[in-house]
């Protein structure tokens, strides 16, 4: 059998030295930029009683929730498997504030499951979430911070996608589906699988199934909100969810955008503006948001709520890792000059590593490319060579 | 650089009418080559030739743009992250339950016995009979599927019927139907958003070309 004491589980993995380091400098970044647009930071806890973590129906979050029984209480808890429910939950119970909260956190959370192909199970998710204003300019704050915090990392190529999830919504609800048909719809319309809609929405009357059946061929440039307005219902919720992505786009200048408005995120969360953001090189969305009013509800208090969040795990393998600088090797320091010289080299923000006797060889393993040496009774930093 | 990935054989052959009507020619023939990677007549589209239960996985994670993979293997792959727009009528067949003549299938089902199947496709084995509230063992094969029942491996087996010759010659009989399959187009999700511009002339082409043989 061998010793097999290594091996770590499937879709768990180390962060080594490298890119733990890639991955603290952008959380840094990234935690500092949404502390500049006020965002408080906010650390909830690993776990949770599970009817906490699970508001609503959701069942895709149930099953890819880790379940375990407290000891003390002998109810079941959670590992968290999203942190915006978390956040939801302080915005609505523990802050109580009137007007408008805004919530940043970077944490990691596990999946039973992998979200997606080849992901991990551990993520790091790294979001922005405000609660307590309904109104559009929330989600264009939010969709800005998303847009400015891809810029920090250097990503480059991205593209943001919007859907509104108050069309799908305006036209499912009239056609008063079985819970477990509205389900199988969203999937379909998930997938854009147009064959099984079309069996799906046999029975369904004129003009929702024309109109559900649409929504997934309207997608692509802004030109695909004057198809909409063209094809789809002119129902009140589907014209202001129109008129909304308008200015959505109007607000965003330059940037590429796209729209879907097939794409929905999760079955009966989101109620507005949703969006995903993409980039090349990246199989799948790199950030997911949008609105979900009243999930806080279900912790005692509605509120209008709009957010997104990241793999920060995902971003740091796309966001380009500039090449370190190389630290200073210093010998041993057995007089105070060389202590005097590392306290210098050491507060001009150099990395200062001591070579420990009989380990003076292996400085390649330090990450050192120079040295401090004593020359003519001076003690100076020359670059190490390669021997 | 578009990249679509196709199998071999049928789906390849039912593949090339719908590939000229987007105006792209393979440069080779896979049959004949063993290159896995085909150039076409267009520089920035090439072909990927995988094995048919392996389209998905490639498309899903973006090695490919688009395939053109069976529902059978759909089913078992689960779908998650492909869109599946277009069904393109090609490589048609059925996904069907057979049983030795003589095994009286409608009775065990009633009676409400413990079936073994023998299947490749076990995701939809296993939803079919929970369906029909029929508990079974399943057997997973990899081919041949037609012995399994012959030599008492399973009482029936689960498995891709077309002209049902194979099923006669080996003296099973098709007593269930459980889906009509043909070729889906997929693609992949990142892939539609970044590359619009290039793939969506291409689905559209595909549409107009089936809706082409198949108006009445």
């Amino acid at each position: 059998m061998g010793n097999r004491r290594w091996l770590l589980p499937e879709s768990i993995e180390d962060v080594l030295p490298r890119e733990a380091e890639h991955i603290e400098a952008l959380r840094r970044r990234l935690l500092d930029e949404f502390s500049s647009y006020g965002y408080d930071l906010v650390m909830p806890p690993m776990l949770e009683f599970v009817e906490s973590l699970l508001p609503g129906n959701r069942s895709d979050l149930d099953l890819r929730t880790f379940k375990l029984v407290d000891q003390i209480s002998g109810r079941s808890m959670g590992v968290r498997a999203d942190i915006t429910p978390q956040a939801a939950r302080i915005d609505a119970h523990m802050l109580n504030r009137c007007g408008v909260t805004r919530l940043c956190y970077c944490g990691s959370v596990l999946h039973t499951l992998p979200a997606s192909f080849a992901a991990t199970r551990e993520p790091m998710q790294i979001g922005a979430e405000l609660y307590g204003h309904s109104g559009l300019e929330a989600d264009i704050e939010i969709v800005g911070l998303l847009a400015s915090a891809l810029s920090l990392c250097d990503i480059q190529t991205v593209r943001l996608d919007f859907g509104h999830a108050a069309i799908f919504n305006a036209l499912i609800e009239p056609a008063s589906l079985p819970a477990e048909l509205g389900q199988e719809v969203f999937s379909a319309l998930q997938g854009k699988d147009i064959p099984a809609l079309r069996e799906l929405l046999a029975a369904t009357a004129e003009p929702l199934r024309s109109a559900l059946l649409t929504l997934p061929d309207l997608q692509g440039d802004a030109r695909v909100l004057s198809e909409a307005a063209q094809r789809l219902p002119a129902l009140p919720a589907i014209t202001a969810a129109l008129s909304d992505l308008r200015r959505m786009a109007h607000s965003l200048g330059d940037l590429s955008i796209g729209f879907d408005l097939a794409d929905l995120r999760s079955y009966n969360y989101h109620t507005g503006v949703v969006m995903a953001a993409y980039c090349a090189g990246s199989a799948g969305a790199l950030a997911l948001g949008g609105r979900y009013d009243g999930l806080g509800a279900a912790y005692g208090r509605g509120r209008p709520a709009t957010g997104f969040s990241m793999d920060l795990r995902e971003i740091a393998r796309l966001a380009p890792n500039g090449k370190r600088r190389g630290g200073v090797l210093v010998p041993w320091p057995e007089s105070d000059a060389v202590h005097a010289e590392v306290k210098r080299l050491r507060s001009a923000g150099e990395r200062v590593v001591f070579a420990l006797p009989g380990h003076e060889g292996s400085w390649r393993e330090s990450d050192c490319d120079r040295a401090l040496v004593l020359r003519a009774n001076e003690w100076i930093v020359e670059p190490l060579k390669e021997d | 650089m578009l990249t679509i990935a196709l199998s071999k054989g049928r789906i390849f052959e039912e593949t090339l009418p719908l590939l000229a009507a987007a105006g792209i020619v393979p440069s080779e023939n896979p049959e004949e080559s063993r290159k896995l990677i085909i150039g076409t007549n267009r520089e920035d589209v090439r072909l990927v030739i995988v094995r048919a239960s392996d389209v998905p996985t490639y498309v899903q994670y973006g090695a490919a743009d688009i395939g053109i993979a069976g529902k059978d293997v759909l089913l078992e792959h689960g779908g998650a992250g492909l869109y599946q727009p277009l069904d393109l009528n090609i490589a048609k067949c059925r996904m069907a339950v057979a049983v030795p003549e003589g095994f009286d299938y409608v009775a065990a089902v009633k009676r409400g016995a413990r079936l073994r199947v023998a299947t490749k496709y076990l995701n939809t084995a296993r939803e079919h009979f929970a369906a029909k509230g029929v508990h079974v063992d399943l057997i997973k094969l990899y081919g041949s599927m037609e012995l399994a029942p012959l030599v008492g491996l399973a009482d029936a087996i689960v498995d891709l019927v077309s002209s049902g010759a194979t099923l006669r010659a080996n003296h099973l009989l098709e007593v269930e139907e459980i889906m009509q399959i043909s070729s889906r187009l997929v693609v992949n999700q990142a892939a539609l958003k970044m590359k619009r511009d290039r793939l969506q002339p291409l689905i559209d082409a595909f549409a107009g070309a089936i809706a082409g043989t198949t108006a009445p």
